[in-house]
């Protein structure tokens, strides 16, 4: 390393031409990187536009055939029935898990106990249960109480999460207990403090929380393939599934619907991407 | 049920004092809900197929069996060709996609990096994909005359397509290979979020030092993430060892061809709700999945404890 020609006042490198290099690498690389990344939703869209036999021979130029798989896809699916299905499950079970994890997330917080505290070591405990070990179980509890093929199935086993509890938990310790504490002695009660106060202070922790969950819940797939078997019943995720393992899936009518799949969640990130990662990251502050 | 959690007056209120005792009873009133929900839903649920896994029998007519779904499952070849497809998949995919997340993370950070918001966003967009749908997307653009065997075959990597479907070792491939674009984005972005409270000035030190890049990345960048690093290894372990619904969709459901990419959870699935249902069994093998994740979290987390 020739340290004695490096200038330390403008930071300049000692051998431009390696620096040149270097620089080219990395930008080829995140290139390279981020086309693979992006690659698949655009062959997505362009494939939306060919027939089945194009894609699978890896026609990569847009075709006229998105009317005609649209027009297949409307015969094959009910798309309003399937939509709300996806939107009612994913919206219920987005504000009910919100709604409980939070007022459990503040209340370990805000209200310590021995009790309590070992608790909520169970709680962080589950976290690490795969869901393969729960669903034997869970589907014979949900058959024995008449449940199968309801959207009461999906919600119920989804609206305590382990990990949004902690989430709020730890968002809560950022909050101003002065807050709370001149809210006491005006006279609030607990839960209107949580209500009042708290909710308002902590809305960007809510809606990081929200675009997480309503992520998880729009994707959720394994639950609902075991508990809605009928048609009427079955949202987006499931329908694209099955038209994409028929014994001749047709790939045209197979790219409308993981179109409609994505888009939701796409809209929610671009719309909220600070709050999307700020979720991801919910738990390494 | 162990949680009798809705009993406010379990709560200890060690001094007596009206206030204590309110608190206590609001302690439990705000976790009580969460705290039944996951007493049914996740306790109970996780203790019933612990002792599932002892009963054996067709559909609801279960029996006590002792330990014969253990002895079952050494002599159960579809069960060991699942385990081994499962350890292979965290054994070669975890490291893989987190060499290139903190790869792709130590390049977005380097200072004055044009477009370093383009690069994220698109690196992290595969993220927003849902399992099915990149799974069904990737079995489209993998198929025999495919985009990705004809870009090989324009390029001269390859002579002939190769059979990402139909070849026991590609569709393996193939599996990582989904995994990998789906989660190394969102690895990256725990690993710039780590960066981003590193003082830049220890970089610019290191640079002007004439450290060169991969050894400021390797002795600075690597060390101080190992938190971090650690972290994201478990979570994406607990994940690979849970795979499902991309196996799944890339494969009709059956872990193909000839069961090279059959993993626990499907096979779980299939003995339950495939088959004639053995619900004692399938029981017995999700307790591989626990005793594996648990295993391999603490392994991780010990032996990350011990080099710091």
């Amino acid at each position: 390393m020739s340290l004695s020609a490096t200038t330390p006042v403008t930071g300049a490198p000692a051998r431009p031409f390696l620096r040149h290099l270097e620089r080219a690498g990395l930008y080829l690389a995140l290139s390279v990187a981020a086309f693979l990344s992006v690659f698949p939703f655009l062959w997505m869209l362009v494939s939306a536009t060919n027939s089945s036999g194009e894609i699978i021979r890896g026609k990569l130029g847009l075709g006229d055939q998105f009317w005609i798989n649209l027009d297949n896809f409307m015969t094959q699916v009910d798309l309003p029935l399937v939509m709300w299905n996806s939107a009612k499950v994913a919206v219920l079970s987005t504000v009910l898990t919100i709604a409980v994890s939070s007022l459990a997330g503040y209340g370990f917080e805000m209200f310590r106990s021995k009790m309590r505290e070992r608790l909520y070591s169970l709680v962080l405990l589950t976290l690490m249960v795969p869901f393969a070990a729960l669903m034997i179980p869970l589907f014979m509890m949900i058959g024995q109480a008449g449940l199968i093929n309801t959207h009461i199935a999906i919600l119920l086993p989804s609206i305590a999460s382990a990990f949004i509890i902690f989430y709020f938990r730890q968002a809560t310790k950022a909050f101003p207990t002065e807050l709370r504490d001149a809210a006491r002695v005006d006279g609030l009660k607990e839960w209107q403090i949580f209500l009042f106060i708290y909710v308002p202070v902590m809305r960007s922790t809510y809606a990081a929380a929200f675009v997480i969950v309503f992520m998880t819940s729009w994707n959720n797939y394994l639950w609902p393939l075991i508990v809605l078997q009928s048609n009427e019943t079955k949202t987006i995720t499931l329908v694209v599934s099955a038209l994409a393992s028929a014994y001749y899936p047709d790939f045209g009518v197979v790219m409308i619907g993981t179109i409609l799949a994505t888009l939701p969640t796409l809209i929610v990130f671009f719309v909220m991407q600070r709050q999307f990662v700020a979720g991801m990251l919910g738990s390494v502050k | 049920m162990a949680l009798s959690v809705s009993e406010p007056s379990s709560g200890r209120s060690s001094q007596g004092r009206a206030g204590a005792r309110s608190a206590s009873l609001n302690g439990w009133l705000f976790t009580a809900p969460a705290l039944a929900l996951i007493g049914i839903f996740l306790v109970y649920p996780i203790l019933r197929s612990l002792v599932l896994s002892f009963y054996a029998g067709k559909g609801m007519m279960l029996k006590p069996a002792g330990f014969s779904n253990i002895v079952r499952l050494w002599n159960d070849p579809i069960f060991l060709k699942a385990l081994v497809n499962t350890t292979t998949f965290f054994v070669v995919q975890v490291p893989i996609m987190i060499v290139l997340a903190l790869l792709l993370a130590g390049m977005l950070n380097s200072d004055r990096l044009r477009f370093a918001g383009f690069f994220r966003t698109a690196i992290f967009l595969p993220c927003v994909a849902s399992l099915v749908a990149y799974s069904v997307l990737f079995k489209g653009m993998f198929a025999v005359d495919g985009v990705v065997n004809s870009t090989l075959m324009a390029i001269g990597l390859v002579d002939q397509p190769i059979g990402w479907l139909t070849d026991p070792f590609w569709a393996k491939v193939l599996v990582i290979l989904a995994i990998t674009w789906r989660w190394t984005g969102y690895n990256m972005i725990f690993y710039l979020a780590a960066l981003q409270n590193i003082d830049k000035s220890i970089y610019e030190a290191a640079r002007i030092d004439g450290v060169p890049a991969w050894a400021r990345f390797l002795h600075l960048t690597v060390p101080m993430l190992k938190p971090v690093i650690l972290f994201t290894t478990i979570i994406s372990t607990i994940g690979t060892i849970q795979l499902f619904d991309e196996v799944y969709n890339l494969t009709e459901g059956r872990g193909g061809p000839a069961d090279s990419t059959i993993t626990l959870s499907l096979y779980i699935y299939n003995l339950t709700f495939r088959y004639m249902p053995s619900f004692g069994y399938a029981a017995t093998v999700s307790y591989v999945i626990v005793v594996m994740v648990a295993v391999l979290s603490f392994l991780q987390f010990y032996a990350a404890r011990d080099k710091a």
